[in-house]
C-alpha cells in the first residue's frame, strides 16, 4: 500500500518543492525533477514484485472517506492491467524528463513543475477507484498538458492546444453527467443505500441497469474515451497535438495520454456497462478497423515527420481498440500489451524525431535524406523504432497485434473474421509509410548541405534510448512476463462477458474464491485486496 | 548420439550466428576486416556442426518422426503458444544447404567486399540472415516459421538497401519488404485461421486436427483457402506470380548477397514452407500451387530472353526455377520438387558468384583503366572471359549444363523427376497446361542460359576492359570449384538417370496427406480404408470450446515423416502414372534441352541467323519480354498509385471534413461569442449605461435649480405656493 501512495503522490510534492526553488537555478530543478521521477520509478518496482499474480482482483486498495455525502472517497488500487500500465507512466516519465533537457531552454522552472504535475495526474487516472476521483484526475491532466503544449510548443501551438483542450473536455462533460446519473441510480435505485461513487460497488450492479439505460451511459462514457484513444472520426486533435507539443509533451501524449481512453474502456464501459459494450461492438470495431485503415494511409503521405508518427498512434490504436471489443481474453491481453508497445515504440519515434529537431529546428522530411552515412547509430535506433513499429515478429509491436487480431478472428461477440482481415491490411500499410518515410530521411546520399554536419548522439541521447530499446525486445521475445501480469484480470472480465453474453464461464479456476453466480447477471462480493 | 543431443546441438547451430551478428554490431567497426575473417570461422564451425547433426539425423534415425522441443511462449486464454525447434530428414538437409552456401558466401565476401567502408556491418548483416533462415528451416511451427519469416524480410531489407547512397538499391529494398509483406499477409490470415480451428501452431497437431476430420468453419472450401493463404507467404517470398516483381530489383543488393539470399537459400523458404505444410493442401490448393508455379516458371523463362544485365538474366532464371520447384510440389512430385531446391541451391549459388566474380574482374579492369561510366553488369560490354578467366568459365559452365538439365548432374536428376510429375498429373487431372509450361520453360531456360554465357565468355572481347579482366584469388574461386563439384550427379544418387534408389530420395519421401479423402485428388489417395475417426463434426467453432473437446478426445498428432521407402509403401495411382511417366519425360525434356542449347548457339555463338531478325520479325513479343511483361509499370498504374490516390483523399477528407467541422463549430462558438459579446456590450451594458445616463442626466437637470441663491428659493417658493392655492381653491 505505501508504495502505491508513494508513486502517486512523490510527483506531486515533488511538483510542489520545485515552487521554492530559485528559478534562476535551472540545473538544480532539472537534476531534482529527474532523480524524483528516477526514485518513483524504483519505488513502483516494489508494486510490481509484490504484485501477486494470481489474484484476479484489485490489489494495494486504500479506501480514504472523503465527501462523505457523496460517498466520494480517496480510492486507489491495482489490478494486472493498470499496474501493468502505471509501470510505464513511471518508467516513461525520467525518460521524457531527460530528454527535455536540452530542448526546454524557457521557463524550465514551471516547465518541470508541469511535468511532475502531469505524472502525478497520470498515475492518478490509472489508479483511482472511484468514479469521482477518476474525473477529478481525468480533468487535472488538461491543466499541464494544455500549458505543455501551449507554452514550450512549436509554431501553431495555441490552435493546437486548445483544440486538444477543447476536444476532451466535451468528452469529459458527457462523462461527469453520466457519473452523477450512474451514482443516483446505482445508489438509489439499485442498492439503495445513498448516492454513490465507489468503482467495486458500482461494478458489481452496474450491469442490472436496464439496457437502454445502460447504452445511454456506455455511450456517454465511450464518447469521451474515444476522444483520448483517438478513435476515427474523433481524431483530428490528434495531429495537431502531437506534432505543436515539445518533445517531451508528444512523448508523454502518445505514451500515456492516449492510453487513457483504451484504458477506461477496459475499466469502465466492459466492466459496468457488459451489455451494452456487447450490443454495441460490432459498431465501434467497425470504427476501429476504418482508423487502423486509414490512419496508416493518411500517415504514408504526411510530409512532416512528426505528423506521420502521429497518423500512425491512429492506425495502431485502433488495434487497441478493436482487441478490447473482441472481447476475448487474447483479444484484451493483447490490447493491454499493445498500449505498453505503442507507449515504447511511438514513444521512441517522438524522441527520434525530437533529437533530429533539436540539431536541424525542421521536421520536414524533403530537408532530410542520406542521414544513415552522418549519423549511423541514429539511424540503427530509428530502424529499431521503426521496426517495432511495423510489428516485426521478435520485438514487442508483432505481439500486441497479433494478439489482438487472433481475439477478433476469434470472438464469439464479434462473430465475423471480417473484422480481423480488414485490420490486418494495416500491417501492409504500416510497412508502406514507415519504410518509405525511412528511405527518405536515411537513404541516398547528403543533398542538403546543412546536414553535412549534425552530430551523431550524445551520451545523454544513449541514456534515454537504450532502456526503450531494451523492453521492446524483452517484450518481443519474452511476452509472458508482461502478459502474466495482466492474465488474470484480463481472464475475470471475460468470465463477466461470456457470462452474461453466453452463460458461460470459460475461466472456472477464478471462481473458486467468488461466488459468481452463472445464472444471473453477476454479483460478486469477493475480497478486496491483500 | 542421442535426440536430445541432437536437438541441442541444434539449438546451437541456430545461436550461433546470432551471436556472430551482435559480436560484429558492438565491435565490428573497430576490428575492421578481421570481422570478416571472425564472421567466417564462425559460421566454418556453424556448418562442421550441422554437418554432424544432418549426418547424425539421415543415417542414425532416417525414420523417425520429428525430433522436437517445445517451449511454451504465451499463455492465452485456455490455451498457449506453443513454439519449439524440430529435426526431421527435410530439416537435416536444410541445414546443410544454408550453412554451407552461408559459409561460402562468407568466404567469397573476403575479397568481393574487401573495400567497403561497411565491411564489418556486412558480414554483421550476414550473421543475422544466417540464423534467421536457420531459425525457418529448424521451426517445428507455423509461428515460428512466421517470425523468422519476417526476420528474413528485415535481413533481406537490409542487405539488399547495403549500398543505400544508391536510390535505386534503397528502392529495391523497400519494395522486396513491402511486396513480401503483402504475401505475408495471406500467411498471417492463413495463421490466425489455423489457431482459431486448432488451437495450436504445432505443424503435427494441426495436421492431427485436419485428419480427425475438424476443418476451419467446417468446410472444405476453408480448409483450402487456410492452405492458399499460407501458400502466399511462399508466394512472396519465392517471388512467384504475381508477386515475382521484388526479386531482379533486389540484385541491387552486393552480388554475394544476391547469390546467399536471393537467389540459394531464403527465396527458397517459400518452396521450403509449401513442403513443410505439405499435408495440409487439399486437391484444390495444389492445383493452385502448380498453376501459380508453371505461370512463374514460364513467364519468368521468358522475361530472361532478353535482358542484357548478367544479373538480371540470372535472377529471372532464379525466378523461373522457384516456379519449377512449386510447381512439382503442387503436382505431387513432392521428391523431385524439394530434391530441385537443393540441387538449384547449389548451381544457382555457383552462378551468381560466378556472375560476382566476373563483375569483381571487370571493375578492377575498369578502375586500371580509369573508366567508371560503363556498366560493368552489361553483357554486351563482356565478351571472350573464357580466356582470361578460365576457372570461373569452367565452373559456370557446369552451372549452366546442371540448370540445363542434362544427364551427369544435379539438375537433370531434380528436374526430370518434377517433369515426369508435371506429364503424369496432365494425364490423371487433365491439366495439360502444367506440362506445356514446365517443358517450354526447360527449353527457353537451356536457351537463355547458354546465351548468357555465350554472349559473355565465348567469342572476341567486346570492350578493352573485358579483354583485360584477370581471374580473382582462391576466395573467390575455391567456393566457385565447390559448388560445380557439388552440382554433380553422384551426391545424390549413383545412378545419373535415376535418382530414385539414392539416398535423397529414399530420405525425403512425400509425407502422407493429412486432409480428408474427399477433398484429396483420387488418384493421390492411398487405396486403403479410411480412419474411422473421419468424420467429427465440430458444430461449435469457438476457440476454448474445441480446444477442451480436443483435449477430451485426445487426437493424436499427426506424424509429418519422410520415412525410407523399406517401410510398407503406399501405393496410389499417381505414383504408378509417374513411374510409367518416368522414361517418356527424360527423353522429352533432352529433347527440349538439347534443342534450346543448339538454338543458342546457332544465334549467338556461330551466328548463323542474327537474332534481331527475330527482333524485327515480332517486335512487340521482344518489347514485351525486354520490359517484364511491363508488371511494374502496371502494378505502379493501380496499385501504388491507387493507394497514394486513396491516402491523399484520406488527408483531405482529414483536413477539410473533418477539421472543417470541428472548426466551423468552433467558428459557430466563436460567432456565438461576439453575438453575446455584442449583446453584452450594447444592450446591456447600454442599458445600464442608458440607466446611469439618464440619472446623470436627471441628476444636472436638478441641480441646476439649486443654485444656492436665495432670491431664487424665495422665487420658487412663491410660485409654490401660489400652485398649491390655485390648486386647492
Amino acid at each position: 500500500m505505501i508504495p502505491l501512495i508513494i508513486t502517486l503522490l512523490l510527483p506531486l510534492i515533488s511538483s510542489l518543492l520545485i515552487l521554492f526553488m530559485n528559478k534562476e537555478n535551472v540545473k538544480l530543478i532539472k537534476y531534482f525533477t529527474l532523480i524524483s521521477s528516477l526514485i518513483t520509478f524504483l519505488i513502483s518496482l516494489f508494486l510490481l514484485f509484490n504484485f501477486n499474480n494470481t489474484n484476479p482482483d484489485i490489489q494495494y486498495y486504500i479506501n480514504v472517506t472523503w465527501v462523505s455525502s457523496l460517498d466520494a472517497g480517496f480510492r486507489i488500487g491495482l489490478d494486472g492491467m493498470s499496474l501493468l500500465l502505471v509501470m510505464l507512466i513511471t518508467f516513461i516519465s525520467p525518460i521524457a524528463i531527460l530528454s527535455s533537457f536540452d530542448s526546454i531552454k524557457t521557463r524550465e522552472k514551471e516547465y518541470y513543475f508541469m511535468i511532475l504535475l502531469l505524472q502525478f495526474a497520470m498515475v492518478g487516472v490509472f489508479t483511482a477507484l472511484d468514479t469521482f476521483l477518476f474525473y477529478i484526475f481525468w480533468e487535472l491532466i488538461l491543466i499541464p498538458m494544455y500549458f505543455i503544449i501551449g507554452i514550450w510548443g512549436g509554431k501553431n501551438r495555441l490552435y493546437a492546444t486548445v483544440k486538444f483542450f477543447i476536444f476532451t473536455m466535451v468528452g469529459s462533460l458527457f462523462m461527469l453527467v453520466a457519473i452523477i446519473w450512474l451514482g443516483n441510480y446505482v445508489g438509489n435505485e439499485i442498492l439503495k443505500t445513498g448516492f454513490t461513487t465507489d468503482y467495486l460497488k458500482i461494478k458489481e450492479v452496474a450491469n442490472l441497469i436496464p439496457l437502454n439505460y445502460q447504452n445511454w451511459l456506455f455511450w456517454a462514457f465511450a464518447i469521451s474515451f474515444f476522444i483520448k484513444v483517438p478513435l476515427f472520426p474523433l481524431h483530428t486533435w490528434l495531429p495537431d497535438a502531437h506534432t505543436e507539443a515539445p518533445t517531451a509533451g508528444s512523448v508523454i501524449l502518445a505514451a500515456i495520454l492516449l492510453k487513457m481512453g483504451t484504458y477506461g474502456l477496459i475499466r469502465f464501459n466492459l466492466e459496468f456497462f457488459t451489455s451494452a459494450s456487447i450490443a454495441n461492438a460490432s459498431l465501434i470495431s467497425i470504427f476501429a478497423v476504418i482508423g487502423i485503415i486509414y490512419g496508416a494511409l493518411v500517415a504514408a503521405i504526411q510530409t512532416d515527420i512528426k505528423k506521420l508518427v502521429a497518423y500512425s498512434s491512429v492506425s495502431h490504436l485502433g488495434f487497441v481498440v478493436l482487441g478490447i471489443f473482441s472481447m476475448t481474453a487474447i483479444g484484451i491481453q493483447g490490447a493491454i500489451i499493445q498500449m505498453v508497445n505503442h507507449g515504447l515504440s511511438t514513444g521512441m519515434l517522438f524522441l527520434l524525431v525530437g533529437i533530429i529537431y533539436e540539431r536541424r529546428h525542421t521536421r520536414e522530411i524533403s530537408e532530410y535524406g542520406g542521414i544513415a552515412r552522418i549519423m549511423p547509430v541514429y539511424a540503427t535506433f530509428f530502424a529499431i523504432a521503426m521496426f517495432s513499429s511495423v510489428g516485426l515478429p521478435g520485438l514487442n509491436g508483432f505481439v500486441g497485434e497479433y494478439l489482438t487480431l487472433i481475439g477478433a478472428f476469434t470472438s464469439p461477440i464479434l462473430n465475423s473474421w471480417g473484422y480481423a482481415i480488414a485490420a490486418s491490411t494495416g500491417v501492409i500499410f504500416a510497412a508502406v509509410y514507415l519504410l518509405w518515410m525511412y528511405q527518405r530521411v536515411f537513404f541516398g546520399t547528403v543533398d542538403n548541405p546543412s546536414n553535412l554536419n549534425l552530430k551523431d548522439l550524445s551520451k545523454r541521447e544513449w541514456a534515454f534510448l537504450v532502456p526503450i530499446v531494451i523492453f521492446i525486445v524483452w517484450i518481443g521475445l519474452h511476452p509472458s512476463t508482461f502478459t502474466n501480469i495482466s492474465e488474470n484480470s484480463t481472464r475475470k472480465l471475460v468470465n463477466k462477458i461470456e457470462n452474461v453474453k453466453f452463460g458461460i464461464t470459460p475461466y472456472p479456476e477464478l471462481l473458486k474464491n467468488s461466488n459468481l453466480k452463472t445464472n444471473s447477471n453477476q454479483i460478486n462480493n469477493n475480497k478486496i485486496g491483500k | 548420439m542421442t535426440p536430445e543431443m541432437l536437438l541441442n546441438l541444434s539449438i546451437v547451430i541456430l545461436l550461433i550466428p546470432i551471436l556472430d551478428f551482435a559480436f560484429l554490431i558492438f565491435f565490428g567497426k573497430k576490428l575492421g576486416r578481421a570481422s570478416g575473417f571472425i564472421g567466417t570461422s564462425v559460421l566454418g564451425i556453424d556448418l562442421i556442426l550441422a554437418l554432424i547433426v544432418a549426418f547424425v539425423r539421415l543415417t542414425q534415425y532416417p525414420n523417425e518422426t520429428m525430433q522436437q522441443y517445445k517451449f511454451d511462449w504465451i499463455n492465452l486464454g485456455n490455451t498457449s503458444v506453443t513454439l519449439g525447434i524440430g529435426i526431421d530428414n527435410l530439416t537435416a538437409i536444410m541445414l546443410i544447404v544454408v550453412t554451407l552456401i552461408s559459409f561460402l558466401v562468407h568466404l567469397f565476401s573476403m575479397e568481393y567486399m574487401r573495400e567497403d567502408s561497411r565491411f564489418s556491418r556486412f558480414y554483421a548483416y550476414l550473421g543475422l540472415f544466417t540464423f534467421s533462415m536457420l531459425g525457418i528451416v529448424i521451426a517445428n511451427n507455423f509461428l515460428n516459421m512466421f517470425i523468422f519469416w519476417e526476420l528474413v524480410g528485415v535481413s533481406s531489407y537490409l542487405l539488399i538497401g547495403f549500398w543505400y547512397e544508391k536510390d535505386s538499391a534503397a528502392n529495391a529494398g523497400k519494395k522486396a519488404f513491402i511486396v513480401n509483406r503483402i504475401g505475408d499477409l495471406g500467411f498471417l490470415i492463413g495463421l490466425m485461421i489455423i489457431y482459431s480451428t486448432y488451437g495450436t501452431f504445432i505443424f503435427e497437431d494441426v495436421f492431427g486436427k485436419i485428419h480427425a476430420g475438424i476443418l476451419p468453419f467446417n468446410s472444405g472450401f476453408w480448409l483450402t483457402l487456410m492452405g492458399i493463404l499460407v501458400f502466399g507467404g511462399a508466394i512472396g517470398k519465392s517471388a512467384q506470380f504475381p508477386l515475382h516483381v521484388w526479386l531482379p530489383d533486389a540484385m541491387e543488393g552486393p552480388t554475394p548477397v544476391s547469390a546467399l539470399i536471393h537467389a540459394a537459400t531464403m527465396v527458397a523458404a517459400g518452396v521450403y514452407l509449401t513442403a513443410r505444410v505439405y499435408p495440409m493442401f487439399t486437391a484444390d490448393a495444389l492445383l493452385f500451387i502448380a498453376y501459380i508455379g508453371a505461370l512463374t516458371a514460364f513467364i519468368a523463362a521468358t522475361i530472361a530472353i532478353t535482358q542484357v544485365d548478367f544479373k538480371r538474366v540470372l535472377a529471372y532464371s532464379t525466378v523461373s526455377q522457384l516456379g519449377y520447384m512449386v510447381m512439382g510440389l503442387g503436382v505431387g512430385a513432392f521428391t523431385s520438387g524439394f530434391m530441385h531446391l537443393v540441387t538449384h541451391a547449389w548451381f544457382k549459388a555457383l552462378l551468381f558468384l560466378a556472375s560476382g566474380s566476373v563483375i569483381h574482374a571487370m571493375h578492377h579492369s575498369m578502375h586500371k583503366a580509369h573508366n567508371h561510366d560503363m556498366d560493368p553488369q552489361d553483357i554486351r560490354n563482356m565478351g571472350g572471359l573464357r580466356k582470361t578467366m578460365p576457372i570461373t568459365y569452367i565452373t559456370f559452365l557446369f552451372a549452366t549444363i546442371a540448370i540445363s538439365g542434362i544427364p551427369f548432374t544435379s539438375g537433370f536428376l531434380s528436374k526430370d523427376g518434377i517433369l515426369a510429375g508435371t506429364l503424369a498429373f496432365g494425364e490423371l487431372s487433365g491439366h495439360w497446361f502444367i506440362p506445356i509450361a514446365g517443358f517450354g520453360a526447360a527449353a527457353i531456360t537451356a536457351f537463355y542460359m547458354f546465351r548468357l554465357t555465350i554472349i559473355a565468355f565465348h567469342g572476341k572481347p567486346k570492350t578493352s576492359i573485358a579483354e583485360h579482366t584477370h581471374e580473382n584469388n582462391g576466395f573467390i574461386t575455391i567456393p566457385l570449384i565447390i559448388l560445380a563439384v557439388l552440382s554433380l550427379w553422384f551426391f545424390y544418387s549413383m545412378n545419373p538417370l535415376n535418382p530414385d534408389e539414392g539416398w535423397f530420395h529414399q530420405r525425403t519421401q512425400a509425407p502422407q496427406s493429412a486432409v480428408p479423402a474427399s477433398l484429396m485428388w483420387n488418384f493421390m489417395n492411398p487405396e486403403k480404408e479410411i480412419n474411422a475417426n473421419e468424420n467429427i463434426n465440430v458444430s461449435n467453432n469457438r476457440l476454448h470450446t474445441i480446444s477442451n473437446e480436443l483435449n477430451k478426445t485426445g487426437i493424436p498428432a499427426f506424424l509429418v515423416t519422410h520415412t525410407l521407402v523399406s517401410q510398407p509403401k503406399v501405393e496410389t495411382e499417381f505414383k504408378e502414372t509417374l513411374h510409367h511417366a518416368h522414361v517418356p519425360a527424360m527423353i522429352l525434356s533432352l529433347i527440349v534441352a538439347i534443342s534450346g542449347i543448339i538454338l543458342s548457339f546457332v544465334y549467338y555463338q556461330f551466328k548463323v541467323y542474327d537474332p534481331d531478325s527475330i527482333v524485327n520479325l515480332y517486335p512487340w513479343l521482344y518489347k514485351g519480354s525486354f520490359n517484364k511483361w511491363f508488371f511494374d509499370e502496371i502494378y505502379q498504374a493501380t496499385f501504388i498509385n491507387g493507394t497514394i490516390g486513396l491516402a491523399k483523399v484520406g488527408a483531405w477528407f482529414d483536413f477539410n471534413v473533418i477539421d472543417g467541422i470541428v472548426n466551423f463549430v468552433a467558428a459557430i462558438g466563436r460567432g456565438l461569442g461576439h453575438i453575446t459579446g455584442i449583446f453584452d456590450f450594447h444592450i446591456i451594458d447600454g442599458l445600464v449605461n442608458l440607466s446611469a445616463k439618464i440619472s446623470g442626466w436627471l441628476g444636472t437637470a436638478l441641480r441646476k435649480p439649486q443654485s444656492g441663491t436665495i432670491q431664487a428659493y424665495l422665487v420658487l417658493t412663491v410660485l409654490g405656493l401660489v400652485v398649491l392655492i390655485l390648486l386647492f381653491i
